[in-house]
């Protein structure tokens, strides 16, 4: 009884999700805002998930993600620009033949090919980040906390380097970075609207990771962080079941960084600093660390408040003649981080803690505001 | 006479100038209860680790159940001591991890309990399972092993029945009351399914009481489990009441081997726990 009204229950939301969804595809020209705070919400929420599940579920402290996210979104993006626009990109260093002649080979495939490449492109870039995981993770997971932390930190400004260095100009275009990336492609010939693209892959994302979670092997990824010493003990390999999320999250990153390059329309690898690793990370961590719906809604709220709710701080405010001192570009970044650090002291643990979201509990605080409430009058 | 299990041959740690564990000799019977006893800082949680696979011996070798399990062969002037079989080979070692170690087949519990505080007790008796699941990770994640999941969960539920910590199954580790955390790490050690179990200390902290409660459970799970048990411990009246056979380490060196009775009338073990009177 319970359980099949949590279902319905969720079902009804995403069902209005969808059809929201739908809605704001029909009249997104009004709504300009509204949908690029949600496309970009929704794909920091699938990195915060899968950093979420290398520094919440396995206890692995890594500051690679960003690195990961330009792998994938490097190799998404040169798969997926159109062929016609390859001079215009590449247009001070030329084109490496090889990624010409691949483009030439997709441009006269049959339609079905063309339609399906740009999620093959999102795979590719995940699995080669997944690969470059795996041969890292080799070194760098004998290390541990604050050690792993720097070094996977370091393998990220490494990865920068390299796609930005000359040597690489006729592939990733050096310091000129890519532009002219088409942008999310429809689903199911067009039944599903671009815009929902983003939205479809994370969600296929997210429940991949949480079924995982879920598994005995994410039980072994909780053992891990629990006490590494016990978890050896109880017959846990730790090398593999490390290195297993590392990849995978390493994978799931660079499908964000894909849709992240869809999303951007252009890259450079000044994109994915350091800096962009810390902002998911503020993600992580306000959500709640271990806690993969915690990341999700701090995902879209962190977005939301920051490239939304708190423009007008950008913009000067005049009380009669009067102008407000502080009111100029950046001052939004100010009353960020302070809002971040009220929130921080609020919820020690982050919004969710460690546990996730249940309509049982929901309704259970409902229920109870209700009754104090009722109590009081 | 009954086969051995276990054997350690001249195993020594050396932890730099420190001896921890010296020339340690010990062979643990199947099916019996062997203990290692000694006064603080005698070295019984370092000959545990060694045999576990946590530390690696600077010299000797380890053999559990017709497997090497460690072996560190020496240099120089350690050569002298360690008279093993492989003498005449070059110097080798031969390294596993605690993981390999516990999948063959020999478990341990913590002197200070190491449970995985933030999840829960079935959580907890499930995870020592995982060592021995067949399907892979993707195959798990799809679900696609149902059968094997069933399995665990049952095996799971069954543990914890036989050790009587199942009206506790949802609750987190943690809020155990200390006995039944001591408990539950037992049962977690038997998930993973071993020939050999290794309590390190297993009543510490407890009452008069609940020790003799521990001896009990002990037999029982020994029967039960058809297991062969090997136990560090300080409270004589528990390794006197189970022990089939007691080793006693004083400073790395093993001074007595014997039964209970034996064992408690060596004049070298009465000096090591009581100290030398003065003249």
């Amino acid at each position: 009884m319970r359980i099949k009204r949590n279902t319905l229950l969720t079902t009804t939301v995403f069902a209005l999700l969808v059809v929201f969804l739908y809605w704001l595809s029909a009249n997104r020209m009004q709504n300009g805002m509204l949908v690029s705070v949600l496309q970009k919400g929704v794909i920091f929420a699938l990195v915060a998930v899968s950093m979420n599940l290398l520094n919440g579920f396995t206890g692995l402290f890594s500051l690679g993600q960003a690195g990961f996210m330009s792998i994938g979104a490097y190799t998404t993006a040169i798969l997926i620009i159109p062929v016609k626009s390859l001079d215009g990109v590449y247009y001070m260093n030329g084109v490496h033949p090889g990624i010409r002649a691949l483009k030439m080979v997709v441009a006269d495939s049959p339609a079905f090919v063309q339609s399906i490449f740009p999620f093959v492109a999102l795979l590719l870039g995940g699995l080669l980040a997944a690969g470059i995981a795996a041969i890292v993770g080799v070194a760098v997971l004998r290390l541990k906390s604050d050690y792993l932390a720097i070094a996977t930190l370091g393998l990220s400004e490494i990865v920068r380097a390299i796609f930005s260095s000359p040597q690489f100009d006729q592939i990733t275009n050096g310091s000129y970075g890519l532009n002219k990336i088409p942008t999310f492609p429809e689903m199911a010939w067009g039944l599903i609207p671009s815009l929902l693209t983003p939205f479809i892959v994370v969600g296929f994302c997210v429940v991949f990771i949480l079924l995982l979670i879920n598994s005995s092997y994410g039980r072994a990824f909780k053992a891990i962080r629990e006490d590494e010493i016990a978890a050896e003990a109880m017959g846990i390999n730790l090398y593999k079941h490390k290195s297993m999320s590392f990849v995978v999250s390493s994978f799931f990153s660079a499908v964000a960084g894909g849709l992240l390059a869809m999303y951007m329309r252009s890259i450079e690898a000044k994109t994915f600093s350091i800096t962009m690793t810390y902002d998911i990370l503020l993600i992580v961590v306000i959500g709640g660390i271990g806690s993969v719906t915690g990341s999700i809604l701090s995902a879209f709220l962190v977005t939301i408040a920051k490239e939304w709710w708190l423009r007008f701080f950008d913009q000067p405010l005049f009380f009669g003649g009067w102008q407000v001192p502080l009111f100029r570009t950046g001052f939004r970044m100010v009353i960020f981080s302070i809002l971040l650090m009220v929130v921080v002291l609020i919820y020690r643990k982050g919004l969710m803690g460690s546990t996730e979201f249940s309509w049982d509990r929901l309704i259970g605080r409902f229920r109870r505001t209700k009754n104090s409430e009722g109590g009081a009058a | 006479m009954s086969t051995i299990l276990l054997k350690t041959e001249h195993v020594t740690m050396q932890f730099g100038g420190v001896v921890a564990v010296d020339d340690l000799n010990i062979e643990i019977p199947e099916g019996k209860i062997t203990a290692l006893i000694g006064p603080n800082g005698a070295g019984k949680t370092t000959a545990f680790n060694v045999i576990t696979g946590g530390y690696q011996a600077t010299n000797g070798r380890v053999t559990f159940d017709g497997h090497v399990i460690g072996e560190n062969y020496p240099r120089s002037k350690m050569k002298k001591i360690y008279n093993g079989t492989y003498k005449t080979l070059n110097e080798h070692q031969v390294i596993n991890t605690p993981d390999k170690i516990t999948r063959l087949g020999m478990a341990r519990t913590f002197q200070n309990i190491r449970l995985f505080k933030d999840l829960t007790v079935f959580e907890n008796v499930l995870i020592a399972m995982h060592g021995h699941i067949k399907a892979g990770m993707l195959r798990s994640t799809f679900k696609l092993n149902k059968e094997e999941e069933l399995m665990m969960n049952q095996e799971a539920d069954k543990l914890l029945h036989s050790v009587n910590l199942h009206m506790h199954r949802d609750e987190k580790s943690s809020s155990l009351p200390y006995g039944m955390q001591r408990k539950l790490e037992i049962a977690r050690a038997l998930a993973t399914g071993p020939k050999l179990l290794l309590l390190d200390e297993p009543a510490a902290g407890m009452n008069p009481k609940e020790t003799e409660e521990l001896a009990l459970f002990i037999q029982e799970i020994k029967e039960t489990f058809s297991l062969t048990v090997f136990l560090i411990e300080h409270h004589m009246d528990l390794v006197m009441d189970i022990s089939d056979k007691i080793y006693v380490l004083d400073y790395g060196k093993t001074i007595a081997l014997g039964t209970a009775n034996e064992v408690q009338n060596d004049p070298a073990v009465i000096r090591a726990y009581l100290g030398v009177e003065e003249a």
